[in-house]
C-alpha cells in the first residue's frame, strides 16, 4: 500500500470527503485528489499533519506497512533508472538535454525512497573518492554533498582551502594540481568566481561538480528545485514559477532560469530594478517589478536570499522598504494560484526577503523539502558521473 | 659607411604618396635616397639588390602604445624582448608607457628608458612620460623637462584622471609646450570592479561588468576641457559605438583631438570571453559586436585615426586565474599587422590606408619623419607576405608572456623582414 492509498483509507474510515480533508489541511481539492492517485505525493511535513488532522497514528511511520519497500525493489528501481551523465563534468544546467534533465530527476526520485528507509546505504560509488573543496563558506550545500556521497559508498573529504591557503599565495590551480595528484574521482568546488568551476574542470581528470561558482551557476541547486517541485506538483512542464528578490547576483536563479525553461515552465522574475542583470529580458522570463503582478497567477515562488551588505544603500534603500516591495507575505501571496507552493534556498533571512509565517507553514512551505530532495538530486548526480566514469576506466 | 642596397620588385605601398603598385626603394646609410615606381631602373653595380618577388614593402610600424615590464616587473616583459617582438611583428617604433616601477613621471626615468633602448639597438623607442606624478592622478609630473629629455606624449596609462581641475591643469600646460596628452576615457565609479562589457552575455556568465556608458561620460568631459584648452589630445583606446558619437561631434566643432583603437577591438567582440578565457579579458573590455562593426568603420573614414597594439604582457599567473581575478591584457607587437591585414582582405580597408593607421597617421602625431617611403625618410621598412596563412600559437611568441587573445586564431600575413635605419633586426 502506498502512502496515497494509506491516505484515502485512513480519511473514508474517518468518513471524510476529500474536500474536507483538503480544507482541514489548507490545501485545493486537487492536492489531496492527486495524492491519492499517486500522481504527487505528499511532503513528510504534509503526511504528519494529516495523520494530525485524521486523529490516526503517522501514517509515514516505519511501523506502517507498506511504507518500507523491500531492499531489492528500491536498489532495482534506481539501477533501472541509471544512466551514464552526459558529459565528464557538471558546471552549468546546460550540460543538460531535456531527456537528460527529466531522467536525472527521475533517478533524484528514487533516491529520496531509498533516503526514506532505515537503510540508507547503496554501494554505486564504492571505491570512489570524493573531494569537497568550499573556497566559500556553506553549511547546507557541503553538508548535503557529504551525506550525498556517504550514502553512496564514496570516501568523503572536505576542504575549506578558503582563508588559509589563499593567505599562503597558493592559487585555484595549484589546489587543482595538487588534488588532482591525489586522482579524486569526483571534485565538488564552490567559489566566490564565476568561471572557477570551469577553470577547474581544465586542469583535473576527476568530474568536477559545480556547488556554486560566483553569481554564475549553482547546477545542483537547480535540480532539486525541479524535483522538488515536480513531488509537489506532480510535473513541472507549463508550471508559472516566479523568482523573487535578488537575480543580480545569484547563481541560483541563473541555474534555475535555465533548467526550468527547458524542462517547459514558465519563468517569472520579480525584483527591484537595481536587481535584475542587464539585457534580462533576452533571457525569454517575464519581469516583473510589482510584486504583486507578477505573482499573479503562479504555481510556485522561488524567493532569493538578499546579502544583508547589498540593502544598505547600494542596491535597494533600506531592509523596511525591500520587505514592504519585495518580502513574500500572505498578503502578497494570496496573490499567487490557490495552493501555490513557496521555496528558498536558503539560508533565510526572516522578515527581509520572506515572513516567518510563510516560510514555516507545512502547507505551502517547500522550504524543508528542498533540503530532502538537496541529498537525493546530488546522489542522482554523483551516481550518474560515476556511472560515466565507469565507463572511462 | 655601409654598402648601399635596393629592394627591386616589391609591391610598394606608400602612404604618404597613396602609391600602391610595383616598385622598389634605395638605401644609403639608414635612409631612402630613392624611390622608383615599376621596373627598377640601372643600378650601379655597388648596390647591392634584394630580390622582392613581389611582396610587399611599407614601413615599419608604430605602435604608441606598448606596455613593458622594465624597470620593475621583468618577468613579464624587459625592454629587450619587447624590442625582439617589435622586430618579429613589423613594428620599427615602439612608445611605452610609463606606468611601470618607478613610475616615469621625471626626466632621469625618460633617460634610463633611452639608454636601455640605445643598448638594445632593435628598434625605436620612444617613452610617453606620466602625466601625474606617481600617477597619483593629483600633482603635475614634469612635462616639460621629460619632453626635453625625449618623452613623446604625457599620459597616465590605464589610469583616468578623475579629477576634472587636474586634468584642465595639465592639458592646459601641456599645450605650452606643444605636448600631447593621451588620456582613457573610463568612469572609474561606473568601472569598479568590472570584468566585462555589461551585456545579455555579463548576465548570463555572472560576470561584474561596466556599460559602454563609462567610456561615453568621460569622453565628454575630455572633450569639452579639450575644447577649453586647446590641447592636443588623444583619446586612448576608443571602444564603443556610443563613444564614436562623442568624438565625431567633437571632430566637427573643430577640438583638437585624435583617437586610437586597439587592435583586440577591432579583431573580438565580448563573446570571445567564451568560457572564461582570461586572454580575452582587456581593458577597455571587448564589446559587442556592433561596436566593433562601427570601431572599423570610424577607422574606414577616418574619425578614428590610429591603430595601437595595446601590448600588455602578463605572465601565466596573473592570467590562469578565475576571469575576475585574473589581470587584464594581451599582447600585441607581433599580432598587430596581421590582425589589421584581416581588415584589408576581407574588403574592408585600401591597402594604403590601413596602413596609414600604423605608420604615416602616428608618424606626423609624433612629429618623426618616419612611416613613409620618401627620399630623406629613415629606411624603416618591412617587407611582408601579404597572403601568408598562420595559425597563431601563443607560445611560440617572442614575448615573455605568451597572453595573446589572438591564440588560436587562424590570420594572413607574415612579415620576412624588418630594417630599422637600414639594419636588418628580423629575417633576411
Amino acid at each position: 500500500m502506498d502512502i496515497g492509498e494509506k491516505i484515502a483509507a485512513a480519511r473514508n474510515r474517518k468518513g471524510w470527503s476529500q474536500a474536507r480533508l483538503a480544507e482541514a489541511m489548507s490545501q485545493a481539492q486537487t492536492t489531496v485528489s492527486s495524492w491519492e492517485r499517486g500522481r504527487t505525493e505528499p511532503s513528510r511535513a504534509d503526511v504528519v499533519r494529516i495523520s494530525e488532522v485524521l486523529g490516526v497514528p503517522n501514517l509515514d511511520s516505519d511501523a506502517g506497512p507498506g511504507l518500507q519497500k523491500a531492499p531489492g525493489e528500491i536498489e532495482d528501481l534506481i539501477r533501472g533508472r541509471l544512466f551514464p551523465f552526459p558529459g565528464q563534468h557538471f558546471l552549468s544546467v546546460h550540460d543538460l538535454n531535456r531527456p537528460q534533465a527529466e531522467a536525472l530527476i527521475d533517478l533524484g526520485d528514487a533516491f529520496v525512497a531509498l533516503s526514506r528507509q532505515r537503510a540508507k546505504h547503496s554501494d554505486l560509488l564504492a571505491g570512489r573518492t570524493l573531494v569537497n573543496l568550499f573556497f566559500e563558506n556553506s553549511t547546507r550545500t557541503q553538508a548535503s554533498f557529504e551525506i550525498a556521497a556517504k550514502r553512496l559508498g564514496a570516501d568523503v573529504i572536505t576542504m575549506n582551502p578558503g582563508a588559509s591557503s589563499i593567505a599562503k599565495g597558493e592559487t585555484l590551480i595549484d589546489t587543482a594540481a595538487t588534488l588532482n595528484a591525489m586522482q579524486p574521482d569526483l571534485l565538488v568546488i564552490r567559489h566566490k568566481s564565476s568561471g572557477s568551476a570551469s577553470l577547474l574542470a581544465q586542469k583535473v581528470d576527476g568530474s568536477v561538480i559545480n556547488a556554486g561558482d560566483g553569481q554564475h551557476e549553482h547546477p545542483t541547486q537547480a535540480v532539486l528545485d525541479a524535483l522538488s517541485i515536480k513531488r509537489a506538483l506532480g510535473r513541472v512542464e507549463g508550471l508559472t514559477v516566479a523568482i523573487c528578490g535578488d537575480i543580480l547576483h545569484s547563481r541560483v536563479a541563473r541555474s534555475n532560469v535555465g533548467l526550468l525553461q527547458l524542462l517547459g515552465a514558465h519563468v517569472r522574475l520579480i525584483a527591484p530594478k537595481t536587481l535584475i542583470p542587464s539585457q534580462a529580458d533576452r533571457w525569454g522570463c517575464e519581469i516583473y517589478t510589482d510584486m504583486r503582478a507578477g505573482l499573479e497567477g503562479c504555481d510556485v515562488v522561488m524567493m532569493l536570499r538578499l546579502q544583508m551588505e547589498r540593502m544598505q544603500g547600494g542596491f535597494v534603500p533600506s531592509t523596511r522598504e525591500y520587505f514592504r516591495f519585495f518580502g513574500l507575505d500572505r498578503e502578497k501571496l494570496a496573490f499567487a494560484k490557490p495552493g501555490a507552493k513557496v521555496m528558498h534556498p536558503g539560508p533565510m533571512n526572516r522578515g527581509v526577503e520572506i515572513d516567518s509565517d510563510v516560510a514555516d507553514d507545512p502547507a505551502i512551505s517547500l522550504i524543508q523539502d528542498q533540503v530532502e530532495m538537496g541529498v537525493a538530486a546530488r546522489m542522482a548526480v554523483l551516481a550518474s558521473l560515476a556511472t560515466r566514469l565507469g565507463n572511462l576506466r | 659607411m655601409t654598402r648601399p642596397f635596393a629592394f627591386t620588385h616589391v609591391r610598394l605601398v606608400d602612404p604618404e604618396s597613396g602609391y600602391d603598385g610595383p616598385g622598389g626603394v634605395i638605401i644609403r646609410d639608414g635612409v631612402i635616397t630613392d624611390v622608383f615606381r615599376g621596373a627598377p631602373p640601372a643600378l650601379s653595380p655597388d648596390i647591392q639588390v634584394i630580390d622582392g618577388l613581389g611582396q610587399m614593402l611599407c614601413p615599419g610600424l608604430i605602435d604608441l602604445r606598448v606596455k613593458t615590464g622594465e624597470p620593475g616587473s621583468e618577468t613579464k616583459e624587459t625592454l629587450k624582448s619587447a624590442s625582439r617582438a617589435a622586430a618579429a611583428g613589423g613594428v620599427t617604433s615602439i612608445v611605452v608607457q610609463p606606468d611601470t616601477n618607478p613610475v616615469v613621471d621625471e626626466p632621469a626615468m625618460v633617460d634610463f628608458i633611452l639608454r636601455r633602448a640605445r643598448d638594445i639597438e632593435l628598434v625605436h623607442v620612444y617613452p610617453a612620460g606620466a602625466a601625474t606624478r606617481d600617477l597619483g592622478g593629483q600633482e603635475m609630473a614634469e612635462i616639460g623637462l621629460m619632453k626635453d629629455a625625449g618623452a613623446v606624449y604625457i599620459t597616465d596609462g590605464d589610469r583616468p584622471i578623475v579629477d576634472s581641475k587636474v586634468f584642465r591643469r595639465i592639458l592646459t600646460y601641456a599645450s605650452g609646450f606643444g605636448m600631447m596628452v593621451a588620456h582613457r576615457p573610463v568612469d572609474p565609479w561606473l568601472a569598479k570592479g568590472s570584468a566585462v562589457h555589461a551585456s545579455e552575455f555579463a548576465g548570463r556568465y555572472g560576470l561584474p561588468s561596466v556599460p559602454a556608458i563609462a567610456e561615453r561620460i568621460m569622453l565628454e568631459r575630455d572633450l569639452a576641457i579639450a575644447e577649453v584648452t586647446r590641447a592636443r589630445l588623444l583619446v586612448d583606446q576608443l571602444s564603443s559605438a556610443d563613444a564614436l558619437e562623442s568624438l565625431a561631434r567633437g571632430k566637427a566643432k573643430g577640438i583638437n583631438v585624435v583617437a586610437s583603437v586597439s587592435i583586440n577591438h577591432l579583431s573580438f567582440n565580448e563573446l570571445d570571453v567564451g568560457d572564461y578565457r582570461t586572454f580575452a579579458k582587456l581593458d577597455p573590455p571587448l564589446r559587442a559586436e556592433d561596436d566593433r562593426q562601427a570601431l572599423i568603420e570610424a577607422l574606414a573614414t577616418g574619425l578614428v585615426d590610429i591603430v595601437v597594439s595595446a601590448h600588455a604582457p602578463e605572465p601565466a599567473e596573473s592570467k590562469r586565474l578565475p576571469f575576475d581575478e585574473a589581470a587584464p591584457g594581451s599582447v600585441g607587437l607581433e599580432t598587430l599587422l596581421p590582425g589589421l591585414l584581416s581588415l584589408f582582405h576581407d574588403g574592408r580597408m585600401p591597402l594604403t590606408e590601413l596602413i596609414a593607421t600604423v605608420t604615416l597617421k602616428p608618424a606626423n602625431l609624433l612629429g618623426l619623419k618616419a612611416g613613409r617611403i620618401a627620399v630623406g625618410a629613415p629606411a624603416d621598412l618591412i617587407l611582408v607576405d601579404l597572403g601568408a596563412p598562420r595559425l597563431i600559437d601563443a607560445d611560440k611568441l617572442l614575448s615573455k608572456s605568451k597572453n595573446s587573445a589572438f591564440d588560436g586564431r587562424r590570420l594572413q600575413g607574415e612579415v620576412r623582414m624588418t630594417l630599422v635605419d637600414g639594419r636588418v633586426v628580423f629575417g633576411g
